[in-house]
């Protein structure tokens, strides 16, 4: 009784007709966070001792960091759901959450990169943490050509869904090697401020923001699996009637 | 054989038509069989066997070319030239892991057979591995002497490499399964397995620098044939439900 | 909680900092927006397709109602 809703996922007209009063709800949330963590980030928490005003990067450097990862397993994660069950749905979230994610992983490249130059005087570090989101940024990039290159969406959904499960196997070796041969390499001296020493007049600014890309994530999933939906829907009868509704 | 089984049609109960019992080859004849057959194909195209040791060969002489000849400078790249050289040998090399099979229907065939496919998709590797990646360590050596490698990387080189190698080609199996339907996969197959080599290629190169300078290799080593015994588990399964996917969609 | 900077140009300055800290969030805010917008334009764009479909296929249907009326009536 309770998996209920989990069958009905597999309709794609009930996804479409029962997000679509979610839809503004989460935008709203989302920026309404998003503003006030980053007017609160940005001039309202204090300096940090050591990096002074640089440290701000951190408010959108951190969320971004854990989206990239968040949106790797729930793209992982639709994947497997769509090869097990065949739910079209999962399918057309393996392939919206790919450049999602990779859009995530980029900017906390660039931001981290940013942040290097004040911070160590260099734009690009070949730091652990950095080195592995572009390895990340590379396996996104990966499943993203994949599903390009299938002429049959079928195929497409299928081959990118294992791509991304091989991916997830290896996300923590890659990891681990990774910080392995940064300790071989460079002293561990160069880190970013670390989370547990925080003070809560910079800590409650970073949740917000945090809380807020999750949101964010969510509606522009959402909004980009709802128009996929319709995309591979296209000859069905609803989606020309919701076209024709929309002209009106 | 011990494995084999028989199987018999429920018509058998009719007195006069006794059905013939299906005889099913072992798991271990049949990986057998593929074996012989991709190794045999491999002989007779020798001249596409040496095509990875080649490129391997002038890569690694443009290194001085490009660089400096200085044997200080050298001596420092040579671990990771020789096994950055090395993973993109074989990568080359990977793109027609199944093509051929796939453009002729013998790939079909192997899917329909009632073998797992797990092993077969293993024999394949393995021949690939005994085509390429032992090759690629048995050269190994003498391009280290061009790249002036100290004398203790030597033994860490050809090891590393030996592991190394093999998981090489059975990452890269997967990446060969997803784009072997693809006109053009050679390029795409390259990005789609390329990150997935980071690891390896760490601890690979690792293990020769760490020699080098005085430690223990054991350690690296050890790593890299658990990365092994863990391509070895999982790959051949993730390559098989790619065939799976490639060949019928 | 108060305004750490004492007026406006300091803030945008931030004791040298500024063009880095500005910068990520620009960056980002371009990012964030092209992610929200994308879907929409996506969304759009097959409506207008669909629409434009809907209506060659009214106009053939006209066509060939007309035609059957020429050939009925002749």
């Amino acid at each position: 009784m309770g998996w209920q809703w989990f069958h009905r996922l597999g309709s794609p007209r009930w996804f479409y007709e029962k997000t679509d009063a979610w839809m503004p709800w989460l935008a709203v949330v989302s920026v309404a966070l998003l503003v006030i963590g980053s007017i609160w980030g940005l001039g309202f928490a204090p300096a940090d001792y050591k990096q002074g005003n640089s440290y701000r990067i951190i408010y959108i450097h951190v969320p971004a960091s854990f989206l990239a990862l968040a949106g790797y397993y729930t793209m992982a994660i639709s994947g497997a759901i769509g090869l097990i069950w065949k739910m079209k749905l999962a399918e057309a979230v393996v392939k919206c959450a790919a450049p999602i994610g990779a859009v995530f992983t980029f900017i906390a490249l660039v931001t981290g990169a940013v942040w290097g130059k004040p911070t160590w005087g260099t734009w690009w570090v070949w730091d652990a943490r950095i080195t592995s989101m572009l390895v990340l940024l590379f396996l996104y990039l990966g499943v993203m050509a994949l599903q390009e290159a299938f002429q049959h969406q079928d195929t497409a959904n299928r081959a990118s869904a294992i791509l991304a499960l091989v991916g997830t196997v290896n996300i923590p070796i890659i990891y681990w090697s990774v910080e392995f041969w940064n300790t071989l390499h460079q002293p561990a001296t160069l880190k970013f401020t670390s989370e547990s020493t925080i003070d809560p007049s910079m800590l409650y600014p970073l949740l917000t923001m945090i809380v807020g890309f999750y949101v964010f994530y969510a509606w522009v999933l959402l909004a980009s699996t709802r128009s996929e939906v319709l995309r591979r829907e296209r000859k069905t009868r609803w989606v020309n009637e919701l076209a024709a509704a929309k002209a009106e | 054989m011990g494995l084999e089984s028989s199987v018999t049609s429920p018509t058998s109960a009719e007195g006069s038509l006794q059905a013939q019992p299906l005889i099913t080859p072992s798991i271990w004849s049949g990986f057998w069989a593929t074996f012989k057959r991709d190794m045999l194909i491999a002989v007779r195209h020798r001249g596409e066997m040496a095509n990875p040791i080649m490129f391997f060969l002038m890569v690694i002489t443009m290194v001085p070319l490009g660089i400096t000849p200085e044997k200080g400078i050298l001596q420092i790249l040579a671990p990771g030239m020789i096994w950055v050289v090395a993973l993109l040998a074989t990568l080359l090399s990977l793109d027609g892991l199944f093509r051929s099979d796939f453009e002729d229907g013998a790939l079909e065939q192997l899917l329909m057979s009632p073998q797992p496919l797990y092993f077969q998709v293993l024999a394949k590797v393995l021949v690939h591995w005994l085509t390429t990646g032992l090759p690629l360590t048995v050269m190994a050596p003498l391009l280290g002497v061009m790249l002036a490698l100290p004398a203790e990387g030597f033994l860490p080189l050809v090891c590393s490499l030996l592991l190394g190698t093999g998981c090489l080609s059975l990452i890269g199996s997967i990446g060969a399964a997803l784009t072997v339907a693809l006109r053009k996969g050679g390029l795409l197959l390259s990005l789609i397995i390329m990150p997935l080599y980071v690891p390896v290629l760490i601890f690979g190169s690792s293990a020769v620098s760490s020699a080098i300078e005085g430690f223990p290799m054991g350690g690296q080593l050890a790593v890299l044939g658990a990365f092994l015994a863990f391509a070895i588990m999982l790959a051949p399964i993730a390559a098989a439900g790619a065939l799976r996917i490639s060949v019928n969609g | 909680m108060e305004f750490q900077f004492s007026n406006w140009s300091e803030f945008m300055h931030m004791a040298g900092h500024g063009p880095y800290v500005w910068a990520c969030y620009l960056i980002t805010a371009i990012a964030l927006a092209y992610l929200a917008i994308a879907p929409l334009r996506q969304r759009r764009l097959l409506f207008v397709e669909l629409q434009r479909k809907a209506r060659i296929e009214a106009r053939e249907q006209q066509l060939k109602s007309k035609q059957a009326a020429e050939s009925s009536s002749v």
